[in-house]
C-alpha cells in the first residue's frame, strides 16, 4: 500500500527500532517506541475534548517533547503550529488573529507566557487543573483552551478513536502551519499536507543517503519548516536526532566539540552556522571528526569559507539545498564536489525527483538558455497555500502560464535564477524585498510596517547591506519622526523576533525621494558607504 | 573599556554593561551579536580574538570580555 500518512513513518520505526532513541537534548530523550505511545496517547487526548481537523498551537520550549506533541495532534486528525517559546508576545497575537486556534499545548517552560497570552486565565492553568478543562479564555467568539503537553501524552489511548482518524484521513490533509514573515506586517500561515511532506522525505533522505546509521545534529528551530529535514528522516529511517543547544551555535569551538562527543556525521545547517566556525580558525583547535554529510542552505555559502571547509573536511559529502517554504522544505540540491575558485557562485543544481523547475520571465515565457527568469515550482511539493488568506495564496500559487488546457499550479518563488553553462541552476537574487539574515526569510515590508506603528514615527525605509570581508549582513532601518533612536528600538524589540530587529537605527530629517516619489533605497543604501 | 561599551551599547543600549553579567547565559547577547562583537573588536581594538577564546565566559560580561581583550593585546 503506498504511504498516504506521516505517522506511518513512526509506526514502522516503532517495530523496527522499538528501543532506540529517536531525539534528544541536554536534558532528555524519546524512543521510538516512547514517542509512539506518548503520541497517540496526545492524539486520544485531544480527539476526548473534541479537537478534529483544527490547528493545535504548539508551544513549547525546543524539545524531544515538543516533536511529539506535533505527531499527537497529527494522530488527532488536526494539523500543529509551533511558536517560538521565545517570539514576542505581539507577534503570537498577530499570528492567533490569522490562525484562531481553539487550542493551545504548553509546558512549564511556557506556562507562564500562555497564562500570560490568554490574559484572563485567571491561573487555572498554573493551578494544575490544566487537564480538566483548562485555562480558557473568551476572545470575541472564540475560547481558547490551554492544555498541558505532559497531561496530553500520559492520557489513556483510545484505539477505536484514533482507527476512526485514520480511516477518514487521506494526504492532501494538512500536517502543519509554519508562520513566516509577510511583507504587510502580518506572518503568513504556509500549510502543508502529508503528501508533500512524503514527497519531500522520501527524495531528501535518498539525496542525504540517509539510514539507521545517519545521526543528525540539529540546528534549525522546531518553528520553521526546514526541521522537517531531520524529524522525518529520523521517523522514516529510524535515524537518531541531537538538538543541539542554541547556545552553542555562539561558541564554535564547543559547538565541534559537541559534535566529536555525540558522533554527529549529518547536519543540515544554515550557512551562517557553518561559516561561524570557520570564520573563526576553529579548525587550529578542534577538528570534526565524524561528520560526513554537510547539507547546507537559507543563502549562499562564501566560496572562501566553504573551501575552508572542503580542505579540512575531503571525505566529505557537501549538498547545497534550495527551497522556498511554500514548496514544503527544500527544492533543489547540488552536491559540491567540485572545486570553486573564489569569485564563483555555488549552484543550486537540479530539482528533486518529482519536483519541476521553470523559469519564466516577466512575460510569463519561458527564459532562454543563460537567460534569468523567475524560478517557479511545479509538483507534489506545491504546499497548501497561507493558512485563511486566499488573496495572497492567489498571488503566489497561479495558474501555469505554459499549460493553459488543465488546471495546474505553480509556484512563484519571487527567486530570480538562470542556468549557467553546465546546465546547473544559479540563485541570483530576489526580485522584492525578502532577505536572508542569519538564516532567517525576513520581509524588509514587516518591519517597516512595524516601526511604522510605533509611537512617533512618521514613516520608515529599511535596508539590508552586506559589507566587509565577512559579507556579514545588516539591517538597517532609517525613520522620520520625533521618537528618539533608543525609544524606537526598544518598541521594535517588544514586536519582532529577535532576528528580525534592525542592528542599526538611524533617525532622518527626511527619507530621500526617487523622481515618482518613493523612498530611494539606492540612495539610502549608498549613504551607508560613505 | 570605554570604546568597548559603547561597541556593546549600539549592539543593546538598553542594557546596563556595568552590572549584568550574564550577557550569555541570561540570552542578551545572541549568535549574531557574538559575531559583530568579534568584528567591531578587531575593527576598534585591532585585536583577533582566536577561537578557544569564543567562549561563555569571556562574553559574560563586559568586564571579562575586556579582559580578554586586554590579555591578547599584551600577547
Amino acid at each position: 500500500m503506498n504511504r498516504i500518512n506521516i505517522l506511518s513513518y513512526l509506526e514502522e520505526s516503532a517495530v523496527k527500532y522499538k528501543d532506540k532513541i529517536a531525539f534528544s537534548d541536554e536534558v532528555s530523550e524519546l524512543s521510538f517506541g516512547k514517542m509512539l505511545s506518548a503520541a497517540r496517547s496526545a492524539g486520544s487526548f485531544l480527539l476526548e475534548k473534541g479537537f478534529y481537523k483544527k490547528p493545535v498551537v504548539v508551544f513549547m520550549k525546543k524539545s524531544p517533547d515538543m516533536i511529539n506533541a506535533f505527531l499527537g495532534a497529527v494522530y488527532a486528525g488536526c494539523y500543529y503550529v509551533p511558536i517560538d517559546e521565545e517570539m514576542p508576545e505581539h507577534r503570537i497575537k498577530l499570528i492567533f488573529e490569522t490562525l484562531k486556534p481553539e487550542i493551545v499545548i504548553y509546558d512549564d517552560t511556557t506556562e507562564e507566557s500562555v497564562r500570560e497570552l490568554l490574559g484572563a486565565a485567571k491561573g487555572e492553568a498554573a493551578e494544575g487543573k490544566a487537564a480538566e478543562g483548562a485555562a480558557t479564555i473568551a476572545e470575541g467568539d472564540a475560547t481558547i483552551a490551554a492544555y498541558k503537553y505532559k497531561d496530553a501524552a500520559a492520557a489513556q489511548e483510545n484505539a477505536e478513536a484514533l482507527r476512526r482518524v485514520r480511516e477518514k484521513a487521506i494526504d492532501t490533509d494538512p500536517v502543519y502551519i509554519v508562520f513566516t514573515s509577510g511583507s504587510t506586517g502580518i506572518p503568513k500561515g504556509v500549510a502543508a499536507c502529508h503528501r508533500s511532506v512524503i514527497d519531500y522525505i522520501e527524495n531528501l533522505s535518498e539525496i542525504l543517503h540517509a539510514s539507521e546509521d545517519t545521526v543528525f545534529g540539529n540546528q534549525a528551530p522546531l518553528y520553521v519548516d526546514a526541521c522537517l529535514k531531520e524529524i522525518y528522516t529520523t521517523l522514516k529511517c529510524g535515524a537518531s536526532t541531537y538538538i543541539i543547544p542554541k547556545q552553542l551555535f555562539m561558541f564554535p569551538v564547543k559547538l565541534v566539540q559537541y559534535l566529536n562527543e555525540h558522533k554527529i556525521n549529518t547536519v543540515c545547517w544554515v550557512v551562517p552556522a557553518l561559516t561561524m566556525i570557520s570564520g573563526f580558525g576553529t579548525f587550529r583547535t578542534v577538528v570534526p571528526e565524524t561528520l560526513k554529510t554537510i547539507a547546507f542552505g537559507s543563502e549562499v555559502f562564501p566560496v572562501k569559507q566553504f573551501n575552508i571547509w572542503k580542505k579540512q573536511l575531503p571525505g566529505a559529502r557537501f549538498i547545497n539545498l534550495y527551497g522556498p517554504t511554500e514548496a514544503t522544505g527544500m527544492s533543489c540540491y547540488y552536491e559540491a564536489d567540485r572545486e570553486f575558485a573564489e569569485d564563483e557562485v555555488i549552484p543550486i543544481g537540479k530539482p528533486f525527483r518529482n519536483t519541476d523547475i521553470m523559469l519564466l520571465t516577466d512575460k510569463g515565457e519561458p527564459a532562454l538558455p543563460g537567460e534569468p527568469g523567475e524560478i517557479c515550482i511545479r509538483g507534489t511539493s506545491l504546499t497548501l497555500g497561507y493558512y485563511g488568506d486566499f488573496t495572497r495564496t492567489d498571488e503566489a500559487f497561479v495558474q501555469n502560464p505554459l499549460s493553459r488546457a488543465y488546471r495546474e499550479l505553480i509556484y512563484k518563488t519571487g527567486d530570480i535564477g538562470r542556468y549557467n553553462e553546465r546546465g546547473e541552476l544559479m540563485f541570483i537574487s530576489r526580485r522584492d524585498y525578502q532577505i536572508k539574515h542569519m538564516g532567517h526569510r525576513i520581509e524588509l515590508g514587516e518591519i517597516e510596517m512595524t516601526a511604522d506603528r510605533a509611537e512617533g514615527v512618521a514613516n520608515s525605509c529599511c535596508i539590508y547591506k552586506k559589507s566587509g570581508k565577512d559579507a556579514r549582513g545588516k539591517i538597517i532601518l532609517f525613520y522620520e519622526g520625533s521618537a528618539s533612536e533608543e525609544a524606537l528600538l526598544k518598541e521594535l524589540k517588544e514586536r519582532l523576533p529577535r532576528y528580525m530587529v534592525p542592528s542599526v537605527i538611524k533617525r532622518t530629517d527626511r527619507l530621500p525621494l526617487t523622481a515618482n516619489g518613493k523612498i530611494d533605497r539606492k540612495a539610502l543604501t549608498s549613504s551607508e558607504d560613505s | 573599556m570605554d570604546e568597548l561599551i559603547k561597541i556593546l551599547k549600539e549592539i543593546h543600549p538598553d542594557v546596563d554593561y556595568d552590572t549584568n553579567k550574564k550577557l550569555i547565559d541570561g540570552k542578551v547577547l545572541d549568535s549574531f551579536d557574538i559575531i559583530t562583537l568579534i568584528s567591531e573588536i578587531n575593527d576598534t581594538f585591532d585585536v583577533a580574538i582566536p577561537a578557544e577564546e569564543i567562549i561563555p565566559e569571556n562574553f559574560n560580561s563586559a568586564e571579562s570580555l575586556w579582559e580578554l581583550i586586554s590579555r591578547l593585546a599584551e600577547d
